[in-house]
Order: structure tokens, then sequence, then C-alpha cells
């Protein structure tokens, strides 16, 4: 039963590929969202670039919040709860949101255990910047995985780094001999089976999409092209000059981020982006956040 | 045989695989341009229907795809594919290709909680493994519509002429009763 569960919660991160992700904080924003084109919605009262600006100790959205914007649209909502917070999660297990994201995004709530997911019936989205982590995610239950980026940046260089590792883990694993994999999984920290795994089909078990810093049409189909198979937006769209233009762009750019063409006629007249903080700048590390 | 597959979004690279299995060549459409290659059958995979809807039509390719369909094209629409080929969608003011006379209900299972999987027999062909992800189903089926599947009094998988849709996704099982069924209905069309 956990199983056929498992398989379920990954078969609609299934669906999601191709598509984009977008961080709303109003039923009018996903909405706008919805008609942009966004595959699905993330739910959170702040915005990463916001909570960055606030400071102070960020947890998971009021369930009312979250609840007006399930009723706002009809593809799937998630809802980000802090990591290691097995009862945040609970709760919007018992709204039922569509997805929950253990995010690095909130202040940690466990600075050592990442919740069981596998006790839960509805699916979990982690972060990761390496392969080991993803891994480990995966092992306790994670149906998706993305990579951490830096949030809230408009800084798309972390995402890029924690895709390339990402993919040339996988690479590497792919290429060893059956008898290297024990040794390879124990340097990596994750159990054999999912080494093995990854050595046979030369992919992660569950779907893997890009996320933090993503700002622009290009940053999206840039991280398609290293291999994302689709993309979270968090800040840019929301904090940019003209919302509905840019996010409808950045979902024509990632189903075409091979023409390019295509992406210089989605790159024009987009208006203000999101101004940005280069990820050397800021103080707060939030992909140093649950390893 | 090739088979073009709508690579706009969702799940398409599980049909490719599946087709490929069964010997048939398939080719992705993403661009106008795509559509004037030749092509035997055409898929519309699960995914988002409001965002393949949204893409179709944006790319300038909604009016091509129909005519396609309307003038024989033999096509198979798994999921959000159901949806954009009905006719009508009972809890949603939109409609996109409306070629397949039936009405559909969309998220009709309600949220991921209410996502499943079970068995039920496909047409004559006997039962088969059917993995339901926030899923629709046929409320309503016009009169030359052929019924091929039901689950809990609901339809789930039906035939109109040279149009088969599904409202459950046999490309993520490793059953391939359903795609024989389709590249049957390209090889004998009606």
């Amino acid at each position: 039963m956990i199983n056929e569960r498992f398989e379920l919660n990954k078969n609609l991160a299934q669906m999601l590929k191709g598509g984009v992700i977008m961080d709303v904080t109003t039923p009018e924003q996903a909405k706008i969202a919805e008609a942009a084109g966004a595959c699905a919605v993330m739910a959170l009262e702040r915005i990463p670039a916001d909570i960055r600006a606030a400071g102070g100790v960020s947890r998971m959205s009021d369930p009312k919040m979250i609840k007006g914007i399930q009723d706002a649209v009809s593809i799937p909502v998630m809802a980000k709860c802090r990591i290691g917070h097995i009862a945040e999660a609970r709760i919007l297990e018992a709204i039922e949101i569509d997805y929950i994201d253990e995010s690095e995004v909130l202040s940690p709530a466990d600075d050592k255990y990442h919740i069981d997911k596998t006790a839960f019936k509805v699916p979990f989205v982690c972060g990761a910047r390496d392969l080991g982590e993803a891994l480990r995610r995966i092992n306790e239950g994670a149906a998706m995985i993305r990579t951490k980026g830096e949030p809230g940046t408009g800084d798309v260089v972390q995402a890029v780094c924690h895709m390339r590792i990402m993919q040339a883990e996988i690479r590497r694993l792919g290429s060893l001999n059956p008898d290297e994999l024990f040794d390879a999984a124990k340097d990596l920290g994750v159990p054999y089976d999912l080494a093995l795994y990854v050595h046979e089909n030369k992919k992660l078990p569950v779907v893997n999409f890009a996320a933090g810093g993503v700002a622009t049409p290009a940053d999206a189909a840039l991280m398609m092209m290293l291999g994302a198979e689709g993309v979270f937006v968090g800040s840019g769209i929301f904090k940019s000059g003209d919302p509905e233009k840019r996010a409808s762009a950045i979902v024509k750019a990632v189903t075409n981020f091979e023409d390019a063409a295509v992406l210089a006629e989605l790159a024009e007249d987009l208006g203000e982006a999101m101004v940005g903080i280069n990820a050397q700048e800021i103080e707060l590390i939030m992909e140093e956040r649950g390893k | 045989m090739k088979i073009g597959i709508l690579a706009l979004q969702g799940a398409f690279a599980e049909h490719e695989k599946m087709l490929g299995s069964l010997g048939a060549e398939t080719f992705e459409i993403r661009q106008k341009h795509d559509l004037r290659r030749r092509f035997d059958g055409l898929i519309i995979p699960g995914g988002e229907s409001t965002v393949q809807g949204k893409l179709l039509a944006e790319l300038g390719m909604l009016d091509d795809v129909k005519a396609a369909i309307e003038g024989g094209l033999p096509t198979f629409g798994t999921c959000a594919g159901l949806l954009l080929m009905a006719k009508k969608i009972e809890n949603d003011s939109r409609a996109y290709l409306k070629t397949m006379d039936i009405t559909a209900v969309r998220n009709a299972y309600g949220r991921q909680l209410g996502s499943f999987s079970t068995m039920a027999a496909f047409g004559s062909l006997g039962d088969i493994p059917m993995t339901f992800i926030r899923a629709p189903y046929i409320s309503e089926a016009g009169e030359g519509v052929e019924i091929l599947s039901e689950v809990g009094g609901r339809i789930v998988a039906a035939r109109q002429k040279n149009m088969l849709a599904a409202a459950f996704h046999p490309e993520l099982t490793d059953n391939t009763t359903v795609h024989r069924y389709f590249i049957d209905m390209i090889k004998n069309p009606r």
C-alpha cells in the first residue's frame, strides 16, 4: 500500500515535467500564474526574497491562506513546511495539499533529522545540492527532487552549480564497475539499492526540477539544457515589473529551450527583472540547511 | 509507422519509450513547423490541460491539430489529452480541440490524495492496470462513442472513430495493451 502510494506520488511529478511551478502569495497571483501556464503553484505567505528581507524565523503559511489559493485554481497546489517539522507536514496533509515542499527556504525545525516522508500519503518534494543529498531525501520518501540553488536571490549560479554536480555524479555512478558501487554508495552516504538504480538507469528514481535563483526565460532554458525536467520560479516572477508576461515567457522557454530563435523572441521587452542580489553577497545561506 | 507526440508539457517521454518498445518510430511536436512532418498517428500526453491548451493556442498549433484530427488522423489522448479532445468540460469554462463527442469532468477524483490505481477491463482485451493521477472521467458520451472501460460506474476509456481517450495512464505501467490497440487503430482505420 505504501509502495502503491509512493508510485502514485512519483507519477504526479511525471505529469508536472516540462512545466513551471510558480511561487504565489495570494489567490490573485495564483490565477495569474495559472493563466500564464504554470503547471502548479507553490502557496506561501512570503516569497523567498521577502523572507530574506524580513529576517527572523520563517514558518509554514497560514492554512487559511493556502486554502484560498486551492479554491482559486484548478492546477496542483504545493506548500512548504520546515525541514523536520512533522506537525506542519501533517497539517498540510490534512488540508489535502497536492505536494509538500520540505524546504530550506523556511527556518529548519530540526537540525539533524528530516521528516520520515514514507509515513505520509501526500507526496513530498525536497531540495538537494548533489546526488548524495538527493538520494538521502528519496530514501526518506521524497517523490520529487529539486536543486536548492540559492533562493530569493535572482542569481542562478547556485542552481547551475547544483545541477552540474548532480548530473556529473549520476554520470560517474553510471560508469562504475558493479563491484565498485558498494564503496560509491558508502562515499555518497546513501543506500546501495538507490546507488544501483542510478548506475543502471543513469538518472534519479524520481523527477528532478531546478530551483533557486531562476529569474528570466533564459535562466529557465539554461536549467533545462543542463538536464532539469522542469523549473520552479520563486521570487523571479512577482518581484519583476510585468509578472504576467514574464511568467508566460518562462513557460514557453521551458517547452522550447532548444530553439534559440524562440528564446530570443521571449527575452524581448519583458520589463524590469527582479533586482536580485549576488549569491556571494548574502548573509543567510539557505542551501546549507538540511544535508 | 511514425507517431508524433505532443511534447509541450507533461509525461510525453513515457509514451515515446512505450511506443519505441512496440517498434513504432516517434518524434516530438513542440512547434507549429513540427506539424508539417508526415506522421500516421498523434499522442496527446498527460500533464496539465490548462498548460498544454494554452501553449497549443499561443504557439499557433490549435487549429492545425484540430483540422488534422477532424481529417482522420488517429489520435490517442491520456488524462489531460482526454480533456483537450473533449467537446465540453463540465466543471471548467475552457474547452480546447473539441473534436470528441464527450463531456469530461476535470480533477474528478479530487486532489492528489484521491489518486489511485486499479485493475479493470479495457474493451474485450481483458483486465489491465490503470493509474489515475488527479484524473478526469467521462460523464457523457455521444452516440458515435464506443465505451471501452468503466471504473466504479464512470467511463474512463472510449473511442470515437479515429480518436482514443483514456482518463488513466497506460504509459506509466508496463502493460502495452492500450498502445497496441492504438497502433492497430492506425493500421486498420475505421
